[in-house]
């Protein structure tokens, strides 16, 4: 048994009366002079944002910082955006990510002798102005599936609806609200091996092991178009981004086994081009938002094509194994077309396609260019970064660390991080911009299939051979959410463009989402 | 005895018998022939001996066959669809499934609640305390008390037990009876592996037997399968795991079982 305290005293009761009625003196609890230095704003480019100004080192919060360059930016209180800071320690190369409590110790730490008199440069980083809340619980279960879902995605509507492709021969569409099966798509013959919405939200294609591809109409469930020519497996299918859309029609690219991708005009049906030239099976397309289209195959080599006249434009070589997943930075933005967080639609079709275009050039800009880069994911353990604007076939980095094969990659929709999972068992960030490695994230104790951010690219979520779903701190590297409750392998993972929900699929047949 | 490699140095100088060829090729005819005569005939020791080496051979052989028959038929197999789906990131890639424990089916199947509870023996027959138990008669003063016993069967003794003093300990479970390792099979996998045993689940026949360790059949063990990587419903690695014993331990000097998943 514990041991029982004594009751208080009289004398200790009083004199806790007292303490709590008599005001108390709060000056010594406040910081004291610590003196001030000079800072310098710099943006991820290393543009100077604003003049010098001289702070109190007592006042250098991360919010009290950002509140400042709002402010010297002249912007509305409306306008002000979130930043993160990153301090350039003075005289060295060193960048410190995380922003300490004590900016003072941390200069001091790193042999600064005197940062009253030296310059601080720091850089400024937008952050988005929304926050996505991780998800933490299990919205819904959704039976209706009778094999393994092998792929998902969200609509970049809205996050009520999620398509899903499975073993069965059918790709069906959830209400995530109610929970509740929407449509199936009835059709295919062979399993449904991917999912994608078109950008603007009014149609689904569906590639199949059945060697076609097929178009949906995601309110009726109807079948409107069955794209036959491919001669083996069909494995992977790429939507051309809004902005591109020409004579009135849509196309999409899809990929193949048989080591060919094919460019459908999908009001018609006919093929336009066909991509050939890999020896081997194609994993993966991609179609950029210049109008190039990127294939990675298991014969080791990259290629870009001329979407419009349908001819090799580079192959990249560097792999020394199968490529198996290509990232685009503009993913995101071309997934979601022309909508984003202020929910207002440009009414015209003029208006929707500018502002899609408008948003690509938005996100791919480095340094005042539009430059569309992609990461490569491969079997011989390596990621490479390549940037085809301004590098053509050279990489910008070689990403090293993975010690088994890299599965899946993501770019943060703000461009700055790289996500990559991996076969053993971990998930490492990279830096975006040049490749460096930030973070590894640990806590899966079986290979990681798939990996997706949040909207607000503070969020990362993997999916794992080991029957869970992690949700991760981007910026801390910490574990934000373990999410059980799957019973077998979650092949599929996808963050709904929104943030409100992640919806995910294995190998226990039933579709669950995954709110806050 | 000449130390050094004679034989090649009288072939340097003077090469081969002219008739080497031949006298290989016969001698390699032989082989067989050899072999089955030595295998017929000879006695003891060196049968012995003989049978062992050849026994080796043969695994060799066995094994290499295997390898070449893998090899050759792998072209064919990846061109065939794989039987259960999987998504375009797994396609042609050779999976090791074996390790992959709870299949799907399994896990459907114990949802239903009467296959929760059931094992693979279902019934097993009792074991009464007389056939179990041995009474001690040795020493003065025990034969007079009469209480102590000797367990007759094969038990799990846990890795840090110590004997009790003489004078207090009722049940005396044998050394040369008690068991560490069982093998375990994995039912759906047709894979057996040996495993560390945890401790003894639950002896059908008597909750005694269960206290005292004992494993006869139908006993429920509680085995070690980390090295198999399972993982359990929140995704962490599966340590424990629990199996049936499926035959008699003291009629076969192993422990066989079969895992419950």
């Amino acid at each position: 048994m514990a041991t029982l305290q004594p009751p208080p005293s009289k004398r200790q009761k009083r004199a806790e009366i007292e303490l709590t009625s008599t005001q108390q003196d709060v000056a010594p609890l406040l910081a004291t002079d610590l003196g001030s230095g000079k800072f310098c704003f710099v943006d991820s480019d290393g543009n100077q944002l604003a003049d010098v100004v001289e702070i109190d080192f007592a006042q250098t919060t991360e919010k009290n910082l950002s509140t400042l360059v709002n402010t010297l930016l002249e912007r509305d209180r409306e306008d002000f955006t979130p930043y993160r800071f990153r301090i350039h320690i003075p005289g060295t190369e060193l960048i410190v990510d995380q922003f300490p409590t004590d900016l003072l110790g941390l200069l001091k730490k790193h042999g600064v002798t005197n940062p009253f008199e030296t310059t601080i440069t720091l850089s400024a980083e937008p952050q988005s102005v929304f926050k996505v809340h991780a998800v933490s619980r299990m919205a819904h279960k959704i039976t209706g599936h009778g094999q393994p879902i092998l792929a998902c995605q969200f609509s970049p509507v809205s996050s009520s609806r999620l398509a899903t492709g499975s073993g069965d021969n059918t790709a069906r569409i959830w209400d995530t609200d109610t929970g509740t099966p929407s449509q199936t798509l009835k059709g295919h013959t062979g399993w449904v091996l991917g999912v994608a919405w078109s950008p603007e939200g009014k149609q689904i294609a569906t590639c199949s092991m059945d060697k076609t591809v097929r178009i949906w109409d995601p309110v009726s469930g109807k079948c409107s178009g069955e794209f036959k020519g491919h001669a083996k497996w069909c494995l992977a299918v790429a939507w051309q981004p809004y902005h591109l859309w020409r004579d009135g029609t849509a196309r999409l690219v899809s990929a193949s086994k048989d080591g060919t991708a094919r460019i459908w005009v999908v009001n018609t049906g006919r093929t336009e081009h066909v991509l050939s030239g890999h020896k081997g099976s194609i994993s993966c397309v991609r179609w950029g938002g210049l109008d190039q289209i990127y294939t990675g195959s298991h014969d080791r080599t990259i290629r870009m094509w001329n979407a419009e006249k349908g001819t090799l434009v580079h192959t990249f070589t560097a792999h020394g194994h199968w490529i198996n997943h290509i990232a685009l930075s503009s993913d995101y933005v071309l997934r979601t077309g022309y909508f984003d967080h202020t929910k207002d639609i440009p009414e015209t079709e003029e208006g929707k396609k500018a502002k899609a275009k408008e948003r690509f050039e938005k996100a791919v800009k480095i340094n005042g260019k539009v430059a569309e880069r992609f990461a490569t994911a491969s079997d011989d353990f390596t990621i490479y970064l390549w940037d085809p604007t301004n590098n053509g076939t050279k990489p910008v980095a070689r990403l090293l660390g993975h010690q088994n094969k890299v599965n899946s990659l993501a770019f943060s929709p703000d461009n700055s991080i790289l996500a990559s999972a991996g076969w053993d068992n971990a998930t490492k960030l990279w830096n975006a911009r040049d490749g460096k490695f930030l973070h590894t994230l640990r806590g899966h104790v079986a290979p990681v299939y798939q990996c997706a951010f949040s909207a607000d690219s503070r969020l990362l979520v993997t999916s794992s051979k080991d029957t869970t779903l992690k949700v991760w701190n981007v910026r801390t590297a910490k574990l934000a959410r373990d999410l059980p409750g799957h019973e077998d392998e979650v092949y599929a993972v996808d963050w709904a463009p929104d943030g409100n929900c992640v919806g995910s699929g294995g190998k226990d047949k039933a579709v669950r989402t995954w709110k806050n | 005895m000449p130390q050094n490699e004679y034989i090649e140095r009288h072939r340097k100088l003077h090469g081969k018998r002219l008739d080497h060829e031949e006298r290989t090729r016969k001698k390699a005819a032989r082989e067989g022939h050899k072999a089955s005569e030595n295998a017929q005939n000879l006695r003891g020791l060196r049968a012995k001996l003989y049978a062992k080496e050849r026994h080796h051979q043969k695994i060799q052989m066995r094994k290499q066959i295997k390898q070449h028959e893998e090899r050759n038929v792998k072209g064919a197999a990846a061109e065939k669809d794989p039987s259960e789906p999987i998504p375009a990131y797994l396609l042609d890639r050779a999976n090791p499934t074996s390790a992959k424990a709870l299949s799907s089916q399994i896990k459907s199947k114990r949802a239903e609640k009467a296959a929760r509870f059931s094992v693979p023996i279902p019934k097993v027959k009792g074991i009464s305390e007389e056939e179990l138990f041995k009474v001690v008669k040795t020493g003065k003063k025990t034969h007079k008390k009469g209480w102590k016993r000797v367990v007759t069967k094969p038990t799990f003794v846990g890795p840090d037990f110590t004997r009790r003093p003489v004078k207090y300990e009722r049940f005396i479970r044998p050394m040369g009876l008690r068991y560490k390792k069982a093998n375990v099979t994995h039912p759906t996998l047709n894979v057996t592996v040996q495993l560390p045993i945890l401790g003894v689940k639950k002896n059908p026949s008597n909750p005694l037997y269960t206290q005292l360790g004992v494993l006869t059949k139908g006993t429920i063990i509680e085995v070690n399968v980390s090295d198999l990587g399972m993982v359990t419903a929140s995704g962490k690695i599966a340590w424990g795991r629990y199996a049936q014993i499926t035959n008699n331990p003291e009629n076969d000097g192993c422990l066989n079982a079969v895992l419950l998943v």
